[in-house]
């Protein structure tokens, strides 16, 4: 009997500091809410052991680098006829990334050859993204602004667009001709729409309250693009550059495929050629890296350009 | 009333309206007269207040006398000249604030003066003094998305302000804020029209905040809604001097007066 009186008390006393603790919680509030703005006021503790990022994100990649190895080595035979022998381990591919960047590995044509190759892709897509960029984002702005330049071009524009850039691959190179611009005129079909409809979308939904404001306020007409209408439209421009640029190295890949001798997507053609498959995915990983520095790069840039100013919500 | 930098004051001005009609095209090919024949003269360094119903036309004067649309009849003069579009001369207020969002309040109050191309000196000065008057120096380098509701509309209104407007037009300033700031802000908003002297229109819902505030209080009826156009029903003046006491007896009959042409009981008692 005494133990089931006592085991009803036991959770009522435990529970009395718990609504202590609560109740003393309102009276912390307003200094809390009258000190600087640095932690989360208010913010229940977060429950069991703090585990540290890298050490919940390292798990998934350290098991598939193994079941990589295991299945190179014992050549599984995956859905889609993936034949896991074919394939180089990772090991294999880690050789070949360094042999790429400082050579003495390997030893063939490909030893020491990332820094030109890496040289040629990155000019290539900024050149084609710059121009992508130059022509798409006043382009945007004009017809998000201007309902007559929207009614007359926006049916052109939504007709062009679905057709795929791979598409026009072929095209390119009989028109352009093998080289530098077919590549680079790839790259910039393929950034040009994100970054035009983005940008459309962000001038249309500048709210008219900020467009009175600024009139009356003195803007003259001329100035009230640059003052309210591109700040105002910032935060869609900004992803469909990131849109764009991620797009860019996308397509690079195959704006390098043919007639070119320098640049990852050349690179890989060529590994094709020779069926190195080692190198294949080390130009796979070099350009999957390089579309993830690309996009840090560019969301800093675009941080140092607003000067971590809020947007508009 | 002192010198504002190197740039002279400007003047207040005085407000012309005759025979002002508003039409809008419906959709199916028409057009509905939202506001009619509405004739109205506010002399300089008045605090004239516009009440009536929703759909009146009390909004859509505010617009038009902005320069933000345009009248179908009749002319609209502002210091004798014919209002042609929004101007810096004549600052408005909005209900929903209208601030820039990427601009923090200093920056934000000193956009017109930048915009109009004073000195540097002169801006920071006037910019400093705005800022004191509505009691933001504190929080000249917050982003208006970090305040609150009463203290945005503030920094909407020394933005205005600081453009040295000699006209205020006011669209509900206050009309989404909790009573108690707001009767603080129409505390200040009171005081800074004494320190300046500027012409202001006040549109509001509010007959309580109208009578507090307004030397003359306008009222306007009808409205596409009511098959009238909106039109003026009467020009009430509030002869109430000094500070204002919202419980006393002459407030609250000017009130009820007021209230009853709102509410179309004419009927009751006038004076």
């Amino acid at each position: 009997m005494t133990s089931t009186e006592a085991t009803p008390a036991a959770p009522a006393t435990a529970a009395v500091p718990a609504r202590a603790a609560q109740a003393a919680a309102p009276d912390d509030a307003p200094t809390a809410a009258a000190a600087p703005r640095t932690g989360r006021p208010g913010r229940p503790a977060r429950r069991g052991p703090r585990v540290g990022p890298l050490l919940l994100a390292l798990p998934v990649p350290a098991l598939v680098l193994v079941l990589w190895t295991v299945g190179v080595q014992q050549a599984w035979e995956l859905p889609f006829g993936i034949k896991m022998g074919f394939l180089p381990t990772p090991l294999e591919v880690g050789r070949r990334l360094v042999d790429l960047a400082v050579g003495g590995i390997v030893d063939d044509a490909f030893s020491g050859t990332l820094l030109a190759h890496l040289w040629a892709s990155t000019q290539r897509v900024l050149a084609g993204f710059a121009l992508a960029v130059a022509l798409a984002v006043p382009l945007g702005v004009v017809m998000g602004r201007f309902s007559l330049a929207f009614r007359m071009l926006e049916p052109t524009v939504n007709l062009a667009r679905p057709i795929p850039v791979t598409a026009w691959a072929p095209l390119t190179l009989l028109i352009i001709g093998y080289g530098d611009g077919s590549a680079i005129f790839l790259v910039f079909l393929a950034a040009f729409f994100p970054v035009l409809l983005n940008t459309i979308a962000g001038v249309r939904q500048v709210p008219v309250r900020l467009l009175e404001a600024a009139a009356m306020l003195g803007t003259k007409k001329a100035q009230v693009l640059y003052k309210v209408v591109l700040p105002a439209s910032m935060r869609s421009i900004a992803s469909g550059l990131r849109v764009a640029l991620g797009l860019a190295w996308v397509i690079l890949v195959v704006g390098e495929t043919v007639g070119i001798n320098t640049g990852l997507g050349a690179m890989i053609t060529q590994a094709r050629d020779q069926s190195k498959t080692d190198l294949i995915v080390a130009g796979m990983v070099v350009i999957g890296l390089c579309g993830f520095v690309a996009d840090r790069l560019l969301t800093g840039l675009l941080a140092l350009a607003t000067r971590g100013r809020p947007t508009l919500t | 009333m002192p010198r504002i930098g190197t740039v002279r004051p400007r003047q207040p001005a005085d407000v012309h309206v005759a025979g002002l009609g508003k039409q809008y095209p419906t959709r199916s090919g028409g057009t509905v007269a939202a506001m009619a024949d509405v004739d109205l003269d506010v002399p300089a360094g008045e605090f004239v207040c516009v009440v009536g119903a929703s759909g009146c036309g009390k909004s859509t004067l505010l617009r038009i006398l902005a320069g933000f649309e345009d009248a179908t009849s009749g002319t609209v003069a502002v210091a004798g000249a014919p209002v042609t579009g929004p101007d810096p001369e004549r600052g408005v207020v909005f209900q929903d604030y209208g601030l820039f969002p990427w601009l923090s309040v200093r920056e934000n109050i000193a956009y017109g003066p930048r915009q109009a191309r004073l000195q540097r000196s002169v801006v920071a000065e006037r910019t400093d003094r705005f800022l004191a008057a509505v009691g933001l120096t504190r929080f000249a380098d917050k982003y208006p998305s970090e305040l609150s509701g009463g203290m945005q509309q503030r920094v909407a209104i020394a933005r205005v302000l600081a453009n040295d407007p000699s006209l205020l037009l006011m669209d509900e300033p206050f009309g989404a804020l909790d009573a108690l700031t707001r009767s603080s802000l129409q505390g200040e908003l009171s005081r800074i029209h004494r320190e300046t002297g500027t012409t202001v229109l006040f549109v509001t819902h509010s007959i309580e905040e109208a009578v507090f505030l307004a030397d003359r209080v306008v009222v306007m009826a009808g409205g596409a809604s009511h098959g009238v156009p909106g039109h003026v029903k009467e020009v009430v003046r509030i002869d109430l001097a000094g500070e204002r006491d919202v419980t006393s007896a002459e407030f609250n009959a000017l009130k009820r007066r007021i209230s009853a042409l709102v509410h179309e009981e004419v009927a009751a008692p006038a004076a």
